[in-house]
């Protein structure tokens, strides 16, 4: 199973906030499961999504730099169902930021595919990374950012282009 | 300027919600490893907490050092703090209460020095403009 819980950023603001969409797809194979004839979006994955956002909006504050880690997650209240076909908007701010770690709010609302409001609340939560320290973390695991190395690096480079003007 | 109890009532508000315990599982004396199962990720949370609760800057290692000895043989020996140890702590963290502590300075017992009264008193120097 591909680990990447968002399909792509809508909006970034450096160091400060990032809303990003997952579209709920009932080819997704925990659907079969998760449940028979009822496709429940699991909120473990929910809030690995939030998480997922979060995480980028904090490494990206230090140029990738530190490898961070969901650390925590003290409060999260789920509200509603979301469920096959329909879109989650995850919103992430930015709470905290310091050298051994960060904090963000999430709250993920989800819409019918088109619609022109925003639905509504399915999910808040508040997430902790923590910078796995700088010294100790290059003895065990060495130089390479094992966090920041491939998708989740390239989903940022996604949004990227995504808000560049087209040619032409 | 907001007194000890009302600071006290604020930490306690803080320490429910950092560690999910319950407001009546707090008592000045309790120990936020031992008594209240704070992990080292918690003290993160709990100074981010206070900062916004308080309005204060706490900076790194000042409230919960990360390491106060660093293996320094001066200030440990055989597993216990020495003298020279103890003036470090003393001048390190000014707002710890040391007494019961010197009587037997293990250094596996340093842990328990972490309080709700040690952050409390922590936050009203910080509050005084006393704090380190």
């Amino acid at each position: 199973m591909r680990w990447i819980w968002i399909d792509r950023f809508l909006e970034f603001q450096s160091g400060k906030s990032a809303k990003a969409i997952k579209n709920l797809s009932l080819a997704e194979d925990f659907f079969a499961d998760h449940f028979p004839g009822y496709p429940v979006f699991p909120g473990c994955f929910l809030l690995e999504g939030l998480a997922q956002t979060g995480g980028i909006l904090v490494g990206e504050a230090n140029d990738f730099r530190e490898k961070v880690v969901l650390a925590k997650i003290p409060k999260a209240h789920f509200h509603r169902e979301a469920l096959a076909g329909q879109q989650l908007i995850y919103d992430v701010e930015l709470l905290h930021l310091r050298p051994e770690g960060a904090s963000v709010q999430g709250r993920a609302t989800v819409s019918e595919p088109g619609a022109a409001a925003p639905g509504p609340l399915v999910a808040e939560a508040e997430i902790f990374f923590a910078h796995l320290d700088q010294a100790r973390s290059r003895q065990v695991f060495g130089e390479h950012n094992f966090v920041f190395s491939g998708e989740l690096k390239h989903l940022l480079g996604l949004a990227r282009s995504a808000g560049k003007p087209k040619d032409g | 300027m907001p007194t000890q109890e009302e600071i006290y009532t604020k930490v306690s508000t803080t320490l429910v919600e950092a560690l999910n315990v319950d407001e009546d599982e707090i008592k000045p004396t309790s120990t936020l490893q031992g008594d209240l199962g704070a992990e080292s990720i918690d003290f993160l949370d709990i100074v981010f907490r206070l900062e916004r609760e308080f309005g204060i800057k706490i900076p790194r290692g000042e409230l919960f050092p990360e390491s106060i000895f660093q293996g320094d043989p001066e200030f440990v020996q055989n597993g216990k703090v020495t003298d020279k140890g103890l003036a470090e702590l003393r001048s390190k963290m000014p707002f710890a209460d040391l007494d019961e502590f010197e009587k037997n300075p293990e250094l596996s017992h340093i842990s328990d020095l972490f309080t709700v009264d040690l952050i409390t008193r922590y936050i009203q120097g910080k509050l005084n403009g006393t704090a380190n």
